[in-house]
């Protein structure tokens, strides 16, 4: 894969003001309610710290508790496949899709799936997928990627739909309301479920102890997919998984709550295995696929195991002031924000995505909101640090970072190499300090940084005397 | 966020001026000394410091960081509390020194610096509950707070409670005020068009406020948000809030 440029992706972003204007005003609305649904600090407080222990505590255990949620899904009559890349996980969907003869599929929102390409290695075999969840549905009638991962087609407003719709679905009028848009989209899902093969879902928590499968949605589609087609196939990473039904609960406060603000979700589905003897609905035949794809790697180091923590609520990118700005379809791979940042460099690697981590400003308002205490921050730095690891240190094994080190360029690093004898050095940066403030002014403009400050900004300027000299000039004490 | 002073008032304290104050700002560091002076504190400013690490830290040399950590640590060994102009060189100190640190020999000497470092504004309310007379005119300005003093240090109240003694000042809320402008070190270079963007946002919102000054505490917001009024044309100014109470109580303009 070719290296990410954030900074060139952005552009186009940057320079939309729709585009702009739908991203601001969604992410608003989304801070202030969700600010509103956590306004009891306390309550916050002691909620957010459960979550992140129940989040630490599963990936404590998190071999443990994939095998003995493999045993209860197979006890419950659930199929469990495991997926270390993701062409074996599209093998596997497509392996059991072709057993059953399936050709039309529905899918509920997944980003697991996403993340696979799932709809494109199906769509290559002739299997006809269609996304559910309206968001999804909407993106993919225009042939885009998520932009966000709970409001996929967030970047779009109801004129832009209202036209792609008019375009796409058959015998479609032009409409701007939205109840009427809802209801266009609902009749071609409704005719879809019922022709369906299979339905496709995502996990938002996997229960070990009763081999249960949580699934948090708002449109129905979700409980759709689950229970109309006779073949379900569901999909997760294998960071899914917490030990107790009980632990579920906290969780679901939290994803909703940070998500969406909402207290709980239209349907909470809770599947424990295929339809049995007697039941009305249900499929009557479950699958599990749980992929891994990097994430035994993300997970074999304990700092950066934290980033598996994540429950995909999309908070950090609703409070992020560069995911604001330029939406998430300039992020590489299809987590975009302060999550993409620290996950997407560790799964599609440092030479595709190593610039990524230093796509924020380190403004630390993600870890503020973060329902799980991800300290997305002091990951980025880490990332940086793996970056631009000496070769010799980033042999492949396990706990290394993918391409660890390829981001090592020899003119940085003497720079601060020079930079760190200069400022650990008191005479040094005495020199230093003193040659800036008298002659900083002639560095020329077009200075590599001082080229891209001044693009908006006049270039500083050096003041006359350092602090050290006015605090021997006015006789502070040195010692 | 602990806001428990580790330390009762004392009578010296060391001062740690930071890179950036004493390039591009050395007027704000001179009045932190002067208003801790003036409450009646000894202040030690050793001549030997450079700069926290932080600029190395946060491109990934974590090597280059800790070696200039290490240097600066040692120079501010005894018991006193190290009072900082900004809330984001005390952060780098505070939060990220024990880390820097970990598992290493000089493990428990970072962590006794780090638990002896205070914001100024954070020191001069918490810990010496300092009484200010307004001795200006009227004036109108806003308030900046800090990303790092925000959410490393925990530092929100104690600035606004300052600027709030003042009573010929005028403290009009910045709308959106804590979103971060821009700065964050190398990303103003390395992200230039987004950060030159959130730069933009945030003078647009200076100026709906009317204020004729944006004070803040951390002196790379300064710069970051200073270049661009300037560059603008924009009639409002940066200063640091030490700056700011100086003159206001002393009298000096």
């Amino acid at each position: 894969m070719p290296a990410a440029d954030f900074r060139a992706a952005a552009g186009p972003a940057l320079a939309d003001p729709q585009l702009r204007a739908n991203f601001r005003r969604a992410m608003d609305g989304l801070m202030s309610k969700r600010a509103a649904v956590f306004a009891d600090r306390d309550e916050w407080t002691a909620l957010r710290s459960l979550g992140a222990t129940i989040r630490a505590r599963s990936l404590l255990q998190l071999p443990d508790l994939l095998e003995r949620l493999e045993a209860k899904l197979t006890e419950n009559g659930v199929k469990v496949h495991w997926a270390e890349t993701i062409e074996q996980g599209n093998a596997i969907f497509k392996q059991i899709l072709s057993g059953h003869d399936a050709r039309r599929l529905v899918k509920g929102k997944s980003m697991v799936s996403e993340e696979m390409g799932l709809n494109h290695a199906l769509e290559a075999e002739g299997i006809e997928v269609v996304e559910a969840d309206l968001g999804e549905y909407i993106i993919q009638l225009d042939h885009e990627k998520p932009s966000h991962i709970i409001m996929p087609a967030i970047h779009k407003n109801k004129q832009q739909i209202a036209r792609l719709f008019s375009q796409k679905i058959k015998d479609a009028a032009y409409t701007e309301d939205v109840d009427h848009l809802t209801g266009l989209a609902r009749r071609v899902l409704r005719q879809k479920f019922a022709e369906a093969d299979a339905g496709v879902s995502g996990v938002n928590v996997a229960v070990a102890e009763t081999g249960t499968l949580v699934l948090v949605e708002n449109e129905g589609n979700g409980r759709m997919c689950t229970t109309i087609p006779k073949l379900h196939i569901a999909v997760m990473g294998l960071e899914k998984v917490v030990e107790r039904l009980e632990e579920v609960p906290p969780v679901l406060s939290l994803l909703t709550r940070s998500a969406t603000a909402q207290p709980i979700t239209t349907y909470v589905n809770m599947i424990s295995g295929p339809r049995r003897p007697g039941e009305k609905d249900g499929p009557q035949e479950l699958h599990l696929v749980i992929l891994d794809n990097g994430r035994s790697r993300v997970f074999a180091d304990p700092q950066l195991r934290n980033t598996l923590r994540c429950i995909r609520c999309g908070a950090c990118m609703n409070h992020c002031p560069v995911y604001t700005r330029v939406g998430g379809h300039a992020y590489p791979g299809v987590y975009p924000g302060p999550i993409g940042k620290i996950l997407t460099p560790q799964i599609l690697g440092m030479e595709t995505a190593g610039d990524l981590p230093h796509a924020s400003s380190l403004c630390n308002a993600c870890v503020e909101v973060c329902p799980v205490e991800i300290p997305i921050a002091s990951l980025l730095v880490r990332l940086r640090s793996e970056a631009i690891r000496p070769r010799r240190q980033a042999d492949s094994g396990p706990g290394v970072v993918r391409g660890a080190g390829s981001q090592r360029d020899a003119a940085e690093t003497w720079t601060w190499r020079g930079w760190a004898l200069a400022y650990r050095v008191p005479l040094l940066y005495r020199l230093t300090s003193f040659l800036l403030s008298r002659f900083g002014w002639a560095l020329p403009q077009r200075l590599p940084l001082l080229k891209e400050w001044t693009t908006v900004r006049s270039r500083p300027q050096f003041a006359p005397q350092t602090l050290h000299e006015l605090a021997r000039r006015e006789k502070v004490s040195n010692e | 966020m602990d806001h428990t002073p580790a330390h009762s008032r004392p009578k010296k304290v060391y001062f740690f001026g930071t890179c950036v104050v004493d390039l591009f700002f050395p007027g704000a560091g001179l009045a932190g000394i002067k208003l801790l002076q003036a409450a009646g504190i000894d202040v030690i400013f050793p001549q030997g410091q450079s700069c926290c690490g932080q600029p190395a830290y946060n491109s990934g040399f974590l090597d280059e960081a800790r070696t200039v950590a290490w240097s600066q640590i040692k120079l501010f060994s005894k018991d006193y509390p190290v009072v900082l102009p900004s809330g984001s060189c005390a952060g780098m100190m505070k939060k990220h020194y024990p880390t820097l640190f970990r598992g290493r020999a000089e493990q428990a000497e970072a962590e006794d610096f780090a638990a002896r470092v205070y914001e100024l504004t954070q020191f001069l309310v918490d810990v010496l509950d300092l009484k200010l007379v307004d001795l200006g005119d009227p004036i109108k300005i806003t308030w900046h707070p800090s990303c790092h003093a925000m959410r490393e240090m925990g530092v929100g109240e104690q600035p606004k409670s300052l600027l709030r003694q003042l009573s010929q000042v005028e403290l009009i809320d910045l709308p959106r005020e804590r979103e971060c402008c821009g700065f964050g070190g190398t990303f103003a270079v390395r992200q230039p068009e987004v950060s030159g963007a959130m730069v933009t946002d945030k003078i647009d919102a200076i100026a709906q406020t009317g204020a004729e000054t944006v004070v803040s505490g951390d002196c790379g917001c300064l710069l970051n948000i200073g270049g661009a009024l300037e560059k603008a044309g924009r009639p409002a100014r940066p200063k640091h809030i030490a700056e700011f109470l100086w003159e206001r109580t002393h009298a000096r303009r």
